[in-house]
């Protein structure tokens, strides 16, 4: 299924990122975006450095600078509402774009602000994408209760992770079945009306959730039956080893630094 | 697939991506959806090793309800987001937890939505629509009792209602970190009011599936609601009544919006004074002047769009309710016979 292997399709890598410790490369993800969240409109050379570090590592990781870059580009559209940011904030008038009666006026400042938000958006994606192509799930949801994440929500997670394709792949059956019963001519209207097309939807919803809440009964009842008695266990825990100390905190004092730089003017 | 996820992006635009949150915004947010989540965690009762796969596997059914779409117009399709059905079917509390774990997962595994602003995107899209969903929706059907269009209206209004509140506050969040308010807010509540009523249209449908065939499954639901009721025809006697109400709070609505439109104008100070105490702290995060783009000022554009948005919300309230008289009815009497 597309989903299962667009998501899993470079887990398996053996390079030096994807064997870094899952908590390791959380931490340094989660602190790259918040360096980049921290680096004021218009510092181009601290964004260039985050950005350095970031491709760096991905080239490393051995999955793709250019994939990564274009699959980042997905969370770009909501750059749209930012645009007005370029019409919006005082300063030297750049150029104006007359809309009928109104006529917008970008100035520097603002397109300064719009490109800052862009490439910040931009990288933060890249970032995510990187953590999530070289980490496996499971690891990722150790990491998260190692940095003290309630163990429950760790527990609702993997389990919700782990019957994500099931039903999806339920969602998609259903689809197919309205799509069988639902032939349409060519060139004609079909469908019924749109409140009709939604209520069928909604009751395809419902005939969803009555199959899950199915589902995880069952479940539950062959968890027991199998001995469970509440916990989940994992033979994943071990110290952090000192290679992967240093590699966190030389990463975070890098960040702390462009970020301090960055503010610093 | 990714002209899809674009498009998807433009008609949902509510997953906040990283970037567009300050950074104190971002980080302040996490707060309340933290606190919402641990009260969630205590009210579901510790959550018992039984509710974990049921949590779990409700999530996962989020997700994939989620990816479920109607064609509406042109190439453009019409998804749940799920708060509010989760909220009436789980109870408040299980369905905040269940919505926490689909945006976190959303947000790990697909980038939809950012890391740091997942705080936020939690708030918007799984606390608040769970809240507003719940509290509105069920001394709603409580009110209308066990009637048929108890269950159309409360149903809808709450789910419409939790789809203005995510939108609301996620223009406050882009409002709070430097976009224009009187721009961010009419563009999101107005595009979201058309969203809103794909929502309220699927919970509805998808909660009287489940009351009819499954009561048992939603226990707090099922007992305002009896699923005989749903499955009787509707009199001419209420058709005439719900269409009367429903045209009254309209009516109510409209001529209360000019009163409501100084609500976003109260946000848009609260975003002023936000931001001159995030200015006071540095100069960088500056707040922009809000009413810099003649003929878009907010309130006006508010009061258009929240008129039109409750003609349309009133005329597709009357459209289903003709539609589930005129066509629904006909094949549940016929599987009944056949029963």
């Amino acid at each position: 299924m597309s989903l299962a292997s667009s998501l899993d399709r470079y887990v398996d890598g053996s390079s030096p990122v994807h064997a870094l410790d899952a908590r390791v490369k959380l931490l340094l993800a989660l602190a790259t975006i918040l360096a980049l969240a921290l680096i004021p409109p218009g510092q181009a050379l601290a964004l260039a450095a985050v950005a350095a570090l970031l491709w760096w590592t991905v080239l490393r990781a051995e999955v793709g600078l250019g994939a990564i870059m274009g699959r980042a580009v997905v969370a770009l559209p909501f750059a749209l509402v930012a645009v007005t940011l370029v019409f919006s904030r005082p300063g030297t008038p750049l150029f104006q774009v007359s809309l009928g009666a109104l006529t917008l006026t970008a100035t520097d400042n603002g397109l300064v602000a719009f490109a800052t938000v862009v490439v910040k958006s931009w990288l933060s994606v890249q970032t995510a994408l990187l953590l999530a192509t070289t980490t496996h799930v499971t690891d990722l949801l150790y990491a998260l209760r190692a940095l003290r994440l309630p163990r429950v929500m760790v527990a609702i997670l993997s389990f919700a992770y782990r019957y994500l394709f099931v039903l999806v792949d339920e969602a998609e059956r259903l689809l197919r079945a309205r799509a069988c019963r639902a032939a349409a001519l060519p060139g004609r209207r079909a469908g019924g009306s749109l409140t009709w097309r939604a209520a069928v939807l909604g009751r395809m919803v419902g005939t969803l959730f009555i199959r899950a809440y199915e589902r995880s009964e069952r479940i539950y009842v062959a968890m027991l039956a199998r001995g469970f008695t509440g916990e989940l266990r994992t033979l994943r825990a071990r110290p952090l080893s000192t290679t992967e100390r240093g590699i966190l905190l030389v990463g975070l004092a890098g960040l702390a630094g462009i970020v301090l730089l960055a503010n610093w003017r | 697939m990714h002209v899809e996820s674009i498009v998807r992006y433009l008609l949902v635009g509510m997953h906040i991506p990283d970037g567009f949150l300050t950074a104190p915004v971002a980080l302040l947010w996490w707060v309340p959806t933290i606190a919402a989540l641990a009260l969630a965690v205590l009210r579901v009762g510790g959550l018992s090793e039984r509710q974990v796969p049921l949590m779990g596997v409700m999530a996962a059914f989020i997700f994939a309800a989620q990816m479920l779409n109607f064609p509406v117009l042109g190439g453009t399709s019409g998804h749940l987001l799920g708060g509010a059905l989760a909220a009436l079917l789980l109870g408040p509390w299980a369905g905040m937890l269940v919505m926490a774990c689909v945006i976190a997962l959303q947000a790990l595994l697909f980038q939809d939505g950012g890391l740091l602003a997942l705080g936020a995107n939690i708030f918007n899209m799984g606390v608040a629509t769970a809240a507003v969903g719940y509290g509105v929706g069920m001394p709603l059907l409580r009110a209308f009792g066990a009637r048929r269009w108890g269950l159309i209206v409360a149903g809808f209004v709450a789910a419409w209602l939790s789809v203005m509140v995510a939108a609301g506050l996620t223009s406050l969040q882009l409002a709070l970190s430097g976009l224009p308010a009187g721009v961010v807010f009419p563009a999101m509540l107005f595009v979201h009011a058309f969203i809103g009523i794909g929502e309220g249209l699927i919970t509805v449908a998808a909660l009287a599936l489940v009351v009819t065939t499954r009561p048992d499954l939603v226990t707090p639901l099922a007992a305002s609601l009896d699923p005989a009721a749903l499955r009787r025809t509707m009199s001419r006697g209420t058709m005439v009544a719900v269409t009367l109400v429903g045209l009254a709070i309209a009516l109510g609505l409209a001529l209360l919006s000019p009163l409501a439109s100084s609500d976003p104008d109260g946000l848009e100070r609260v975003a002023e004074d936000q931001g001159f105490l995030a200015r006071a702290q540095d100069p960088l995060y500056n707040l922009l002047p809000d009413y810099s783009i003649p003929g878009l000022d907010g309130p006006i554009s508010t009061i258009v769009s929240g008129i039109i948005g409750l003609l349309i919300v009133f005329a597709l309230v009357y459209g289903i309710t003709l539609l589930l008289r005129g066509r629904a009815e006909p094949g549940q009497d016929r599987a009944q016979h056949r029963a």
